[in-house]
Parts: C-alpha cells; structure tokens; sequence
C-alpha cells in the first residue's frame, strides 16, 4: 500500500478554551485565552473571535498581560517557549526560548523584564516536583532570543497557576501545595513557610487548592479542598501570623480572586456559583448561580469593571462588576467520553454530539463555534459529586432533519435502570427542536443502538436493546381526536434471545440489517418478515453498514475477532472478508466511499475503499495513538476539484474523528489548503471591531473619509465638494431608517465629515445648522 | 445564567376511551326523564308535524306524548289486545296500528275511534306502515303474508305469501309509493315492488330479522337480526356491504340520526350503539338499564327516545346551548375584570416607544423549595397537594426528583407521628399503582429503613404499616395469578401459531463457514 503524502491530519477546532485562566486587555475590550496550540482573541462585546495567534507548536500553558505596554501579551506554552504578541494587530513580536516545559507565567509590575514561569526540577516529563524560577529576559532585537538566566524563586511549588500569587503589586510572592503555604519577601529575599494541620484523620480535606493576594493590603486569601476559605494576615512573620476563615462552598474552591482595588474576593467551585464577598465585611455575598458547570477560573480585567469565568465545560463567561452575565464563550463541549455518535444535523450541517450534561449541542464546523444547546432532559442539574445524572446515550435524526430522537439514561447504584426515549419535531417557527414524545422505559435494558428509516413514505425508528428485543415505532396519526401526532410502539422483534448490538437501514429504506451476537438478520421494515441471516461465526459483529448508490447490494460487517465481511444480497452469499482489526466503519453519505478506522499496536490506521473494489482508494498507517470511536463525514458547502485518484474521496465531504484524547481532527488538502489561504488573505479587514452590517455599511464610509483626509492634508489638493454631494450624505438619506445606527453615532460622523470641508464659509454655516438639528 | 428548571411532573397516558367530536356530541343530552308504561314498548314512532309528538306503543295502548310533556297528551286504547307498531302518517295526520287479533286499525290523530278497520290477517300483525302516496297502507303479519290496502275503501290490494316465517318487520320506500321491504324469521329480507306479484329482490341475513332500514337516498338498506347489523346495497342486487358484530344479544331495533351520518342500533344487551356510516366504526355508545325494544330520535337529534322490556321510557333531551355551560356561580362583580385587563389592551400608537417587560415565570411553592434546598419541606408541600386534590402525580414527581438528587432519606426523616402517618397513608393509597410503583417502592424501603427503630410506639402508624403489609401481600399475590395467566396464554399462543420456515437462498450455497458450521436452526421465534 502506497501512503499518500497530499493529505495531511489536522486539528479542526474544537480545542478547550478553559484550560488556563483567561485575560481580560486592560481596556476590557477584548479577552484573550490560551486554546490548544494557539491563543485566541475575542472580542468580549460581541462574543466572536477577532485573533487567532498561533505559533506555538505544543499546549499553550498560560497567557498574561505585558505589565510594562498594555498592547502587548506574554504566552507560555509545552513547547518550552514564551512568545510575546501584539494581540491587536495579531503579530507575533517575540520568541524567547527557555527550552523547559512551562506549566504557568506570572508577572508583576515591579519586576519589569523578568518573567516567573513554574517548570519541572529536573527536565523530564514525568517529574512530579516544579519549582518556581524567574527569567531575565534579554534585551536583544532578534525576533527568537535563548534565554539562558534562570534563577530558582521558589522549589517545590504546585503546577497549578491559581496556587502561585503576586501580592501588594510584587512585593512578595505565596505559592501554596499540599497543606503548606509559602511567602517570599523579595526586598527580604526571605521566605516564610505556614502549615496547617491535617483534616484527614477527621476525614476532611483541608490542603490548599488556590490562592490569592489582595493587592493593595498584606492579606492572602487562600481556597481548600473542603471548601472553606482562609484570610491570612500578619504573615511577615514566623509566629504571630493570624487567619479567618469563610465557609459557603460545600465542596472545593477551585478558584479565588481579589478585584483590583481589593474591596471584593470573588470565589467559585463545583457549584458554579460566583459568590463575591465584601472584603473585611465578609457576611455580606453576592451571588450569581446556576452559571451552568463548575468554575474553573476567575479572572477580573484591570480597570475592574469585568469578571469572567471559565467553566468546566468549556466556556467562558463574561460578568459585569453589577453581578450579571454580559456575555457567553462557548467552546465545543467535550466530556471525557462522547456518549453519542458525532451526527450531522441535515438542516444547519453542523456537528451534534452530546454537550453539557444533558444536552446535546450543535457545533458549526465551519465557524468553529457552538450555534447552540438543546435540553434534552430537563431537568435542574445539581452540582454535587456523587450525584447520578441523566446523560444523554444516544441521538438520531431522520434524513430531512424533521426529526430528533435521543435516549436519555440514568444509572443508580442500588436500583434500576432508568431510560427515556424522547422524540423531538423540528418547529419551522422557532427554529428548534420541540418535544414531542417522551417514552419511559421504552426497554428493560440499555439501547444499544437507534436509527431512523430513510425512506421518505415512513417516519419509522428503530431501537435494539440489551434486553435481546428491537424495537420499531411509528408515529401514529390521531386526527380523529384532538390530539396531535405522537409515537408509539409498532413492532417488538428478536431473534433466539440474542443480543442485537447495531442496526443499519439500506439506503431506500426496503432493508434492515440487524446484529444479533455472531449472526446478522436481514429484515423487511414493511411486512417485519425475517428475510436471511448471514452469519460469519468467529465473534460477535460489531458493526453493520449497508453499501450505497452503485455498491448498494453490499451489506459490510465488522466483528469484534479481527474480520471485515462483505456479504452480496443478491445472493446472499459472502462476497470477500479480510482479518482486519475494525474498531469504527463510517459510509459516506454522498458516495459509495466506506472508511474503516482498524487499531493495531496501540495507534490507528485508516483505509477508505469501496466496497465493490479489492484496491482501498486511500489508506494512513499510523493516523493517531490510541484507537478511534467515533468518526463522521461532513458534508462540504463547497465540492473541491481534486482530480487526484488518492484525494477524490475527500471532494464531497470530509472526515472528522475524535481520537482518543478528545482531539476533534479531520484530512485537509492541498487544494484546500490553498483555498483557506486565498480567503484568510481576503479577510485582512481592521479586525479590533467585529464584523456586524452595521460595521460593513460604515466602515466603507470611514475609509472613503480617511482617503478624502489624506486628500486635504496635500496641499495641492482640490476642494472637496459639498457635503450634499457626498456619496456618504447620498446613501445615509436613502439607506432606511431602520437599518441604520442610532443617530446619536451617525452625527459625530456626519459633523466630522462636515469639518473636513470647513475651509469655505458657507460650509461652516451649513454646519452649524446641522448640528443644531442633530442632537449628538 | 439560566434560570431553575421546574420539577416535571410527568403527563401518564389517560385511560379509557379518547375524547371525539362524536362523544362530545352525544353526551350533551340532559339527564333522562323516564315515563312507566303498562307493558314492554314495542314501538316508538315521531310525528312529521312541527311539536313533533311520538307515538309510544306499548301493551294494549298507544300514548302520544308532547316534545316536553311528561304526561300523554291523547290516548288510543280501542285496542281487543297487544298492539304493535303505531305508526304516523307523513302528513302527521292519521295514524295506524297492527293488533295481536289479527285488525289492522286506522285512527285520526284526533279522534278517538277506528276511523277503518283492516280484516284479512288470520295472525297477529307487527307491521303497518303508509305508502310514501298516502293511499295505501302496508301490513305484516304473523300468518307469513305482507298485504298493501288501500285506505279510502279498506279492501285488500295484494297479498304476498313469500315468506316462510313471521314477519316482523317492514319498511316503505319515502321516495317511491309501490317499494317496501319486509325481514321475517326465516332468516331472508325480501323487496317487492306493487306493480308486480313477486318479490323483486331476495337478501339472507343468517338470523331471524329484527329490524330493517333505508337509508335516505335509499341505495343501501340496514337490516337487524340476532348479534348483527348489515348493510345492503340495493343497487348492486342486495349485495352485502357489511356486517356489524357490535352487541352481544340480539339487536332489535335501527334508527338513523338527523343528519343521516350517524346510524343508531338498540339491543337487548342494554346498549345503544352510534355507528359512523362512512366507516361504520362505533364511535359512541349508551347504556340503559333494561333490555332494548324500541329507540326513536327526534328530528335534528333534539331527544333520543327509548323504549325497554320493563316499560320504561327514557326520554333524553339535548342540552340548549345556555345550559351546556353549566352553573355559573356567583355573579362576578363587575370592577374586576376591568382591574384585570388595564393596560393590557392597550395598543401601542404609531411613535411611541416599546419597553418589552419579560413574563415572570412562576414556580410551585414546593419547586420554591427544592430551589432552596428545603428537601423536607418540599416533600410536605407536594403531600399536602395529595390531600387537596387527590392528584398523585405531583407528589410522586417531587419524590422522584428528591430520590434523583440523592436527598430523598434527609426529606423522610425526622418526621413526627401525625406527619408520618400522612406520609404512610400517601404510600398506601399509591404503592401498588403500576405508574408510580418503581418511585414510591424505594420511598418505602427508605421509611421502614429509618423508621424501624420507632416501630410499637404509636398505635396509629403501627396498625398504617400492617395494613400496607397486607396490601403489598395482596398485590404480590395477584401479580402471581397474572403471571401464570400469562404462562397459560403464551402456551396457546405458541400451538396454535403455525410455524413457519424461513425462506433463505443463501443457506443453501456456502454462506462463508456454511460448510464447517450448519449455523443455526432459522425460525421466527
């Protein structure tokens, strides 16, 4: 087999944006977060992302402000580099390389040109001791700078960032790990260590979570696992130090903040409640529930006037300093498993897989942004370890996208299973799925698979079990009484009391395939006539897929002992069958294309081939570690021209996977990459606003007004004509009114531009009156 | 920030039948009045006329009876013995009635004796009907002949000796004078037509016939006898249309709603049956207390009309539209509604400006609770709904969500005497329901889990769990009846299925390891 090289793996979107506390630019305007391999920018009005700097080659570990220009941003990152940028423009200005892997990045603004980054001791990677150390950085004009000056501040600190804190503007620096509680004078050059004494034998766990330090008094707050806070004072000293302590949270506090001006500390944990508590009148909270997952981080810009929050399922919230939410970051939601398969919703195109706890989210791939949630079981979601929670297990949609059906489980530890089947139509009016039937216990045991019939004449889903029964429902008609439409059970089938593991619908719909253990049983979906089994005995099959359009009298089954069978239905014999070790087999939707995902020592291999062909049209030894579940072919709203034999198959849709550490990845290339090249070139606007209409309509006209500027400053320059004539005085009167910005903003616009021409008289006039008419 | 999700009380499926156009229709009849009459009510006849009185035929009388009146207002009694069938004529004007003694009597609605007299039948006769000319009259007799009369000068037109049994009954064709149609015992429905000797149309309904029918237009006919209902369409030479198997005792009596979109069918099963005549499926039904002789339906539906073996007449009228909203209460006072409304009506003017204001969502002072973390009290809030309205299904959604968050022990401990009891009471009248058995299963677990110590110090709890003790005894029991039923059922079901052989191509050319491996023995299980 050939490996073929035009076609490359890449990330797709989909990376965390929660991994390291964000960081809001000290104008509040944009708020920058560390998101895989790149740093992103976003705008905190609009929600959307106006930068991508990306240059690091490894996880990006932490992002902070330039203490000394405020334009400027340090990253760190696994790569062993900091990078400095100018997130404005989206420049990378600098490259220092410090050859370690960086956990985190503190600055402060009284050590100006040093960095604190946490590193391991020894560099290895699987060191567990980190120690806090200090970089000079060199002043030097080249954009990559080795940097050789370390210096150890601190030994044996905790790689978490929020347990490293400046405090009184970097008069000293707490770091906090297990039960102890470190404080470095740096006038002093002298620490001070704090321990407490252990809760374990009283089974509580009372070790350091976070820290932070109020910066204008000498007070750190710390966090504990137990979820109490302490107030340190005093602490210049070995002896007299003093603590008090709060209490709300119920389990722990994972982060701590002090505003700027140190009045409030906001705190969160598990219960993703922000609780904002007065400073030196601690009885007094302010809280803002139900945030939706446990807070991770907190973050406060520097004027004060902006909290955020990043949450456990990937998102950020932005807070104004009056308590409520101004705005939602929302990443694609990634648990440590996706219990559904990835599906394409046929309506929006996007991504559907499961999201915050029951929910199930739709990801537009191609904007790399979540369009939205849909509760599936709603229900108020208690935060608290060792709850059960409804999940939501498996989800289909019919070909049209009309409807929705998803199961929900719960599993307690001492009763039974509990499963519902829920059934949502697609409402043209709202634009969302609603509920339509909700059917509880619709098996006596988990479902294992689920699919609708693609035939256009039925609305017919089908579900099998673990309790050895599929099962078909209809929905059933009552326009007899004045009940709408809902589903019911139609047909209860088995076969020997086996298990049925995967169902697969021919393409039109006349066939059903079902695998029952070792043996697949061909049904007919209108008479539920069993109509053949096939069976292929080493192993159970694990997965069913009819072949289509000119493949469509091939049925293909994987088994769980290393076979790919491929049985003929015309004759109902078996066609070919190849030892292959076959975790995920994925039908493209729009061509007769099959991709198999097989797992051999540890890493994954892909084969795409057809199922009429012996010759795999393109194959990856070596895609990824681990193996891979879940796999889809998106559709493309562009078709590519590649005449390439190897990347034909990528001309009408394209792959993504989940491998197994969550990395959303998909196949790119070269004529695509060429394309996202020439658009990214055409999409060099001024990006520091979003691009909304209102911005197109009006930043068309400031350039018009730039150049008309740089016009009157040459001397030479004609008269410019009256404002009357102006095209911007000509479309601002027949644009609508209602399209148009507020007044309020137009007219500083209008009386500049009136300005430009005030070298003759008459046009001061003009102005005047103008502006007497306008109020701004 | 999204806002408390509400406790979802889950929505069980109603039992019993589905609410239609068609139930709504005939359940908007008032309670019925009901009238005792000397002997069994054989037959019940509206006048064509405006008041639209009946004539009821029972015993050796005939009452007329007024649209509203609860009293007869004439009498016919002139009777030697039984009589049947009284019968108006289409101009509401005379009258006419079968007798056991053979004489076919014709009254005047306001006279009082026979203005004719009909002799000719040597049996008694069940049957008299006018012809759609109103010169003629049609009798069926005991004797086995049908005989047309003509009124003016009494004599006998024609007689039929076709039928090999009593006849029954008989019906007259509204849209031509010489066609009528008689059912008799000997199973046949026969069509004669007067201008010629002999029936013109045989039909055989398999049982003795009771009743017989025409539609409005006239091309299908209904007819009665033993269990069932057919229809036959005359067009077709009394082709069979359908057979309706919808009472369990022999129907006696047919009748067509005003519309003529609804066909009617009374039994000696004590029901009346309302069949759609597209479709002829049973969309309503009524029951009566005694067996069904005779059922009339006033024009336009406005009563519906029952004569029973033990004669009772049941006189249902329809509800005028004022009562069909029922009792109104107390009058409302007139400021509040308008208190209500203020501002609500209000329609924006062309330049002002509009603040939306977002509707509150209001919770449930027990979903209050559970947003509070009061376990305890929620659980007391959504028993207490229990006790008010008997709804079950609040209190069980809220000890589900309870049980989901993992609080539900904490919200049933610590409880008094008086609390517990109420709590034990609820358990009572729920545990064995099917729909929240797996729910209120666990919550008594938990209850004899923490209550266990407390048992024997108070006499009203204690006597509480003996008797739910013997309800849980009881109900374990009967699922071990049901349980063998079942076993009983899938036995007969499995003998008498026939087995069937699963056609496979592929089982006979090699199917991979075919060879090796027979595979399995392919059945529909």
């Amino acid at each position: 087999m050939v490996e073929h090289t035009g076609i490359r793996v890449v990330h797709r979107g989909g990376s965390k944006i929660n991994f390291r506390e964000p960081v809001i630019t000290s104008d509040s305007r944009f708020l920058l977060c560390g998101s895989g391999e790149s740093v992103k920018v976003y705008s905190t009005s609009t929600e959307e992302c106006v930068h991508d700097l990306q240059g690091h080659t490894d996880l990006v570990t932490g992002v902070v402000l330039n203490p000394s220009n405020h334009l400027q941003a340090y990253s760190c990152s696994a790569d062993g580099t900091v990078r400095l940028w100018d997130f404005t423009d989206g420049i990378l200005i600098k490259t220092f390389i410090i050859r370690y892997h960086i956990f985190s990045i503190h600055v402060s603004e009284k050590h100006v040109g040093v960095l604190f980054v946490v590193v391991p001791m020894a560099n290895e990677k699987g060191s567990e001791l980190f120690q806090l150390v200090a970089v000079h950085l060199p002043r030097s004009g080249d954009p990559e700078v080795e940097v050789g000056e370390l210096s150890a501040v601190l030994c044996d600190v905790s790689p978490n960032p929020g347990a490293v804190s400046f405090g009184t503007g970097g008069e000293y620096i707490a770091a906090a790990k297990g039960l102890q509680l470190e404080v470095f004078f740096f006038k002093k050059q002298k620490s001070y260590r704090f321990s407490l004494k252990s809760g374990m034998n009283k089974g509580i766990n009372n070790s350091f979570t976070c820290i932070s330090c109020h910066p204008k008094e000498d007070c750190i707050a710390t966090g504990h696992a137990d979820g109490k806070i302490r107030l340190w004072r005093n602490f210049n000293q070995k002896k007299e130090y003093t603590y008090s302590t709060l209490h709300w949270h119920h389990n722990a506090v994972n982060t701590l903040r002090f505003t700027p001006e140190g009045t409030n500390l906001l705190s969160g944990g598990i219960e993703s409640v922000l609780v904002q508590w007065r400073y030196t009148q601690e009885n007094q909270k302010d809280f803002l529930p139900r945030l939706g997952a446990a807070i991770t981080h907190i973050a406060v810009s520097p004027d004060g006037s902006l909290f955020c929050t990043s949450h456990a399922d990937n998102k950020i919230t932005i807070i104004l300093s009056s308590v409520k939410v101004s705005a939602i970051i929302q990443g694609l939601v990634k648990d440590d498993c996706v219990r559904t398969d990835l599906m394409i919703d046929p309506r929006s195109k996007a991504l559907v897989l499961n999201g915050k706890p029951g929910h199930l989210q739709f990801y537009s791939l191609h904007r790399d942004k979540q369009l939205y949630n849909l509760d599936i079981v709603q229900q108020e979601y208690i935060h608290e370890q060792g709850v059960d929670q409804f999940q939501v297990v498996k989800a289909a949609f019919d070909t049209h996208g009309d409807w929705l059906a998803t199961v929900e489980e719960r599993r307690q530890k001492s009763s039974e299973l509990e499963i519902n089947l829920k059934l949502w139509s697609y409402d043209e009016q709202t634009q969302s799925f609603v509920l339509n039937t909700t059917v509880t216990a619709p098996h006596e045991d988990q479902i294992t698979a689920m699919c609708f019939s693609p035939s256009p004449e039925t609305t017919l889903l089908v579900t099998t079990s673990l309790d050895g029964h599929f099962k078909a429902w209809l929905l059933a008609d009552h326009s007899d009484t004045e009940e709408s439409a809902s589903w019911s059970c139609d047909f209860v089938g088995g076969y020997h009391l086996l298990k049925p593991g995967c169902c697969c619908f021919s393409a039109d719909g006349s066939l059903l395939a079902f695998g029952f253990q070792e043996v697949v049983t061909v049904w007919s979906p209108t008479s539920w006539e069993l109509l053949t089994t096939l069976s292929q005995p080493p192993g159970a099959v694990r997965d069913l897929c009819f072949g289509r359009l000119s493949c469509s009298k091939y049925l293909l089954g994987t088994s769980t002992k290393n076979q790919l069978c491929c049985w003929n239905l015309l004759t109902c014999s078996l066609e070919w069958n190849t030892p292959m070790d076959v975790s995920l087999l994925q039908a493209d939707p729009f061509s007769e294309n099959m991709a198999a995902f097989c797992s051999q020592s540890g890493s994954t291999d892909l084969f795409v081939f057809k199922p009429s062909e012996p010759r795999p049209l393109f194959s990856k030894k070596a895609l990824c570690t681990g193996k891979v579940e879940r796999a889809i072919f998106a559709p493309r709203d562009q078709m590519l021209e590649s005449s390439e034999e190897y990347s034909q198959w990528l001309n009408r849709s394209q792959l993504y996977f989940l491998t197994q550490h969550m990395d959303l990845m998909t196949f790119s290339t070269k004529t695509e990459e060429d394309r996202l090249l020439a658009s990214s070139k055409q999409l060099m606007v001024d990006d520091s606003v979003a691009i909304t209409p209102f911005y197109l309509l009006l930043g068309r006209h400031k350039q018009q007004q730039q150049e008309k500027q740089e016009l009157l400053t040459n001397p030479l320059a004609e008269r410019t004509p009256l404002p009357q004539g102006s095209i911007a005085i000509k479309e601002l009167l027949d644009t609508p009114a209602h399209v148009l910005p507020s007044a309020s903003f137009l007219c500083s616009m209008f009386v500049r531009s009136l300005l430009v021409s005030s070298s003759s008289a008459s046009c001061q006039d003009a102005m005047l009156t103008w502006g007497m008419l306008l109020p701004g | 920030m999204a806002s408390f999700k509400p406790t979802k009380i889950q929505i069980y499926p109603q039992l019993g039948a589905k609410v239609t156009q068609d139930t709504l229709y005939w359940k908007n009849y008032k309670a019925p009045v009901q009238v005792k009459e000397f002997g069994a009510i054989t037959n019940i006849d509206f006048s064509p006329l405006a008041p639209h009185n009946y004539a009821v035929t029972a015993s050796t009388r005939i009452h007329i009876y007024g649209p509203f009146s609860q009293e007869p207002v004439k009498t016919f009694t002139r009777f030697k013995d039984t009589a049947y069938s009284g019968r108006f004529r289409s101009d509401g004007q005379l009258l006419v009635a079968g007798c056991e003694d053979s004489v076919v009597r014709l009254f005047d609605v306001s006279g009082k004796v026979a203005l004719r007299m009909f002799k000719g039948h040597t049996k008694a006769v069940h049957v008299a009907d006018f012809t759609s000319d109103c010169y003629h009259i049609l009798t069926c007799s005991d004797d086995y002949t049908c005989c047309l009369w003509d009124i003016p000068n009494s004599t006998e037109l024609t007689k039929y000796k076709e039928h090999s049994d009593y006849i029954r009954c008989g019906a007259t064709s509204k849209l031509n004078k010489d066609l009528f149609v008689t059912g008799s015992y000997d199973h046949t429905l026969k069509m004669f037509d007067a201008r010629v000797q002999k029936s013109v149309m045989t039909m055989d309904h398999n049982h003795p016939v009771e009743s017989v029918l025409f539609y409005p237009s006239e091309g299908l006919l209904v007819s009665a006898g033993g269990r069932y209902v057919k229809v036959w369409d005359l067009l077709k030479r009394g082709q069979p249309l359908v057979s309706l198997k919808n009472h369990h005792k022999t129907v006696t009596c047919l009748c067509l709603s005003g519309n003529g979109q609804r066909l009617l069918s009374a039994s000696l099963d004590r029901h009346v049956k309302v069949y759609n005549t597209t479709n002829y499926k049973v969309v309503h039904s009524f029951d009566y207390t005694a067996s069904i002789l005779s059922l009339a339906l006033a024009p336009e539906d406005e009563s519906v009309v029952v004569g029973m073996t033990n004669g009772i007449l049941s006189i249902k009228h329809r509800k005028t539209s004022e009562e069909k909203q029922g009792p109104t209460g107390q009058p409302r006072r007139q400021p509040v509604f308008r208190v209500f409304v203020k501002g609500r009506n209000c329609v924006p003017k062309q330049d002002d400006f509009l603040v939306s204001k977002s509707a509150k969502s209001h919770l449930a002072k027990y979903d209050k609770q559970l947003k509070r973390f009061n376990v305890s009290k929620a659980l007391d809030t959504a028993l207490e709904s229990w006790k008010k309205n008997r709804k079950p299904e609040i209190t069980v959604a809220v000890i589900k969500e309870l049980d989901r968050r993992g609080t539900l022990k904490n919200a049933l401990a610590g409880r008094d005497e008086q609390n517990l009891s109420q709590l034990v009471n609820f358990l009572i009248g729920n545990v064995v329901d099917p729909r929240f058995a797996p729910v209120l299963v666990t919550a008594t677990e938990m209850i004899l889990d923490i209550y266990k110590a407390v048992v024997g110090q108070s006499s009203v709890v204690d006597r509480q769990l003996v008797r739910l003790q013997e309800l849980v005894e009881r109900e374990i029991d009967y699922q071990q009846d049901l349980l063998e039923v079942l076993g009983m059922l899938d036995t007969l079901f499995a003998s008498t299925l026939p087995r069937k052989e699963v056609p496979c191509p592929g089982n006979s050319q090699p199917n991979g390891l075919a060879e090796v491996d027979p595979g399995p023995q392919l059945r529909v299980a």
